[in-house]
């Protein structure tokens, strides 16, 4: 394997809205989902399995009695920390599950049922009785006990940052917005509930366990559990080829993956199939913790900046820790020549907190994007005019130039397109019958990554005809589409001529379909292949030959910090008896580099827009404290945006192509819509209202007293 | 309780054997091995069991199979068995999906409730009862609410919907 400095592509296909390859699959379901998958491993058919969820948020279990369940008919077995199989290694507690007594949030697996049939299965779970001797917990967020400094937070970044002298420059600044801003919890809830369909056989004398799994990595999946059940990686092959929805939180193997693997060692070959119940979702698949977002904003009078500061209070589980990067985005944003961040956790008893779409990004854009309003209101300023005030000339956080901010040229793409020049100055200023009428804006950005660790591999076939292989997975975002485009540019042949092959963690290492990084990650690792593969097989290659290359760095890279941009606009309208608000307007201009696909770009974007209206206006999920666990865990009380409370959503992006980044141009979309869309919609309710909200979600109680 | 029933699913006889508490959904995914029909929730919350069932829509979820026995089931599979059905290649291209696991569901769906439509069934957002219905924006979101997208693809259904409702 060899690493290959890629050049730019020339665009051929890429720019083009090729057609979905896997869309008529789709369309009419035969697209085969992880348990979906018919006749592995023989003819037997899998048994089903079901997760028995502890009770108590801690404490240790003093009794599992499956009398009961295991005299219901169909039911083959049922494991708890007694019977299961033992790891080789237990650091990750979180997959760790049924090695020891403990309980160490509400909802963590305790023991597992096989039956002959889902009803049985389900059933016999409910029959096994587990006693427990209980322990106090803590599962409450509070301003009091979020104290705890982890050394870094998600991916890898600094805790805390600080520069000049932020108190001094606030205690002289002419104008102060200092606020407290809140988020909920907020679950992923991707329409596909997680899935696993396992089975364990012996191959040369080896032990292989084999998975399609509902994941946004196979390799990943592979490189979590082979360890911990002491085989080499490649004694682990996941498959995926379809997966219905993840937003991070089928980003990392979660518990339910590990009780499937542990399952399918005890039946002797027979297939195990899992799948996760929309309820259990709520404990064992991740979420978004809640945010406490203190910000003070310094400026002159004239808007311009003199103190930024963004101190964040959130949660992580003491079984595992997951520190989301929420000020991380203040770092970088506006100029200011003071400015400090800092995160600061409770460690609750509770389950474990994961990726959520545009974790740090989402719930921080929401605060200081929120603030900054309030600053322009304070200065009595536009709030577009005061963001021209603050851009930066270099990167905040890096002193690096931006490769290409187009912050500015995106605020003044969308307010021409949005009509904002005839926005009345101030707020409460349009009633129309019974509505309040306003309109807001906000900045998005989110970091450009490229993952190391990636290889693509490029195969002649017959007649012309190429096969493209890279271990990614296609979690909705179009990547079996945008990659067949990719390779075709990479090789000058047609799309047609592409038989992409991803999914399968056979195929040559893939990084995570997450962080807005699949498309630049992937994509560079198969022109590398394909340029190496020119190279050395040329333009008319002998069939079989093949080449395996993954991309090298670009030294230029290091010179530049490297972001995508953008603006949201919202209209809100405000009930003024109800308070209930819809959102008849919502559009995002982004600058994310070249887009590859305009058609599943634009749902890429109108997706995060969609999901940031939805954590604008519903999302929220209840813990109760006493029992710690979240009570709202379904889909009729986590509400998440249906149809109805979608109107005119759209988005565009500036023409443009980031050369030093990719070899395509592109940069990452995944992301960007859900960033600072909550705070555009909450801008708007204040500009409709004259309420300042500083909460989400925007529910109707906030603007009674409107 | 077991006990064997007969379902027509997709135009082909079978005669099943199903347990009292089994639904429809269960029996059509690991009975049947028909996995068109997705399950996202399993309390009729999300709409992505939603098939024609005797012509109508319905949630399989919250169908006990052994209630249904002699039915007829069409799913997005049966729709589109030869050639992609008028709704399926509207919502290709319209881009009405991300991640396709709602799709089948909102296909069957939007086939049923352009029916309903068409024989003067009204909606919560439907003003004059007595009228024929006319299936703007409005009527289409409304009556499409019944089926979650994650992904978001709202405004692409819309325009796949309203593609399909032109015929």
């Amino acid at each position: 394997m060899t690493e290959q400095q890629t050049r730019t592509i020339s665009p051929r296909s890429i720019g083009t809205s090729l057609d979905r390859v896997d869309g008529r699959e789709k369309v009419t379901g035969t697209a085969s989902y992880a348990v979906e998958h018919a006749d592995v491993n023989g003819t037997a058919a899998p048994l089903s399995l079901w997760l028995v969820t502890s009770t108590v948020a801690k404490g240790r279990i003093t009794g599992v009695d499956a009398s009961k369940a295991l005299a219901h008919h169909g039911v083959s077995a049922m494991l708890d920390h007694t019977s299961a199989p033992r790891l080789a290694q237990t650091d990750n507690a979180e997959l760790a599950i049924l090695q020891d007594d403990r309980v160490g949030f509400r909802g963590q697996v305790v023991a597992l049922v096989l039956a002959e049939t889902s009803e049985a299965a389900r059933e016999g779970a409910a029959l096994v009785e587990v006693t427990y001797e209980q322990e106090p917990h803590e599962a409450e967020l509070r301003e009091d006990n979020a104290t705890y400094r982890p050394d870094k937070v998600n991916p890898d970044v600094e805790t805390d940052t600080d520069e000049g002298d932020v108190d001094a420059a606030l205690a002289a600044a002419d104008v102060v917005v200092d606020q407290t801003y809140r988020t909920p919890y907020e679950h992923n809830n991707p329409l596909e509930p997680h899935a696993t369909l396992a089975w364990w056989e012996e191959r040369e004398g080896r032990e292989v366990l084999s998975m399609f799994d509902s994941t946004q990595g196979v390799h990943g999946v592979v490189q979590a559990l082979a360890p911990m059940l002491g085989l080499e990686n490649d004694q682990v092959r996941v498959r995926a080829p379809y997966v219905g929805g993840g937003f991070g939180s089928k980003g990392e193997a979660h518990a339910h993956v590990m009780a499937v693997a542990l399952a399918a060692r005890t039946t002797a070959g027979r297939p195990v199939r899992l799948a996760v119940t929309r309820q259990q979702m709520f404990s064992l698949t991740g979420y978004r913790t809640a945010t406490i977002s203190h910000v003070r904003l310094g400026a002159g009078r004239d808007g311009r900046l003199t103190a930024i500061e963004h101190a964040v209070q959130e949660q992580t589980s003491v079984v595992r820790e997951f520190a989301e990067q929420t000020a991380s985005p203040t770092r970088m944003l506006y100029a200011a020549p003071n400015r400090r961040t800092s995160h600061r956790l409770a460690q609750l008893d509770v389950a474990v907190p994961s990726w959520m779409r545009a974790p740090g990004e989402m719930p921080g854009m929401y605060a200081h994007e929120v603030a900054m309003d309030e600053l322009a209101v304070a200065c009595g300023l536009d709030p577009i005019v005061l963001r021209e005030r603050n851009e930066p000339d270099l990167d905040p956080e890096t002193g690096k130039p931006f490769n290409d901010r187009r912050l500015l040229d995106c605020l003044h793409r969308g307010a021409d397109r949005f009509g904002w020049s005839t926005r009345p100055a101030g707020p409460r200023a349009r009633l129309e019958g019974d509505w309040w009428v306003g309109t807001g804006v906000a900045s998005a950005t989110y970091p450009a990554m490229r993952q190391p660790g990636n290889q693509a591999r490029v195969t002649a076939l017959d007649g012309g005809r190429y096969e493209v292989a890279i271990g990614s997975v296609d979690i909705g975002t179009g990547a079996r589409t945008v990659l067949t485009q990719i390779a075709a540019d990479a090789l000058e042949v047609e799309p047609s001529d592409i038989d992409l092959a991803i999914a399968d963690s056979l195929l040559p290492s893939a990084t995570v379909a997450g962080g807005s990084s699949g498309t630049s990650s992937w994509g560079s690792a198969i022109v590398a292949a394909a340029q190496l593969f020119r190279e050395d097989h040329g333009a008319h290659p002998d069939p079989g030959v093949h080449t395996t290359a993954s991309a090298a760095d670009d030294p230029a890279a290091e010179d530049y910090a490297f972001h995508s941009f953008g603006a949201v606009f919202a209209e809100a309208r405000v009930n003024r008896w109800t308070g209930e608000v819809r959102v008849p307007r919502l559009h995002g201009v982004y600058s994310v580099g070249r887009v590859i696909n305009p058609r599943t770009a634009r749902s890429q974007l109108v997706g995060g827009l969609v999901m940031g209206l939805s954590a604008g206006l519903f999302e929220e999920s209840h813990r109760d404290p006493r029992f710690g666990h979240v009570v709202t865990q379904d889909l009729a009380t986590y509400h998440v945006a249906s149809h109805a409370d979608v109107l005119d959503v759209d988005a565009e992006w500036l023409e443009e192509s980031d050369e030093v980044f990719t070899p395509m141009g592109s940069r990452g979309i995944g992301e960007i819509g859900i960033v600072g869309t909550a705070a555009a919609v909450a801008n708007a309710t204040f500009h409709a209202t004259g309420v300042r909200v500083r909460s989400l979600p925007l529910t109707p109680d906030h603007f009674l007293d409107a | 309780m077991d006990r064997e029933i007969s379902l027509v699913v997709d135009g082909a006889s079978h005669a099943v054997t199903v347990d009292s508490r089994t639904t429809l959904l269960d029996t059509l995914r690991e009975r049947l091995g028909n996995t068109s029909p997705k399950k996202g929730c399993d309390h009729g919350q999300c709409g992505s069991c939603t098939v024609l069932l005797d012509g109508r829509r319905h949630l399989t979820c919250l169908a006990l199979a052994i209630a249904y026995d002699g039915s007829e089931v069409v799913t997005a599979a049966g729709l589109g068995a030869d050639e992609p059905h008028l709704v399926q290649r509207a919502f290709l291209e319209h881009d009405g999906y991300q991640c396709g696991y709602c799709t089948p569901g909102q296909v069957c769906s939007a086939v049923g409730m352009l029916a309903e439509a068409k024989q003067g069934h009204p909606s919560h957002v439907t003003e004059d009862l007595d009228a024929a219905v006319e299936l703007d924006d409005a009527e289409l979101r409304e009556r499409m609410s019944g089926n979650l997208c994650r992904c978001g693809a709202y405004p692409g259904i819309l325009a796949a919907v309203r593609r399909a409702a032109r015929g």
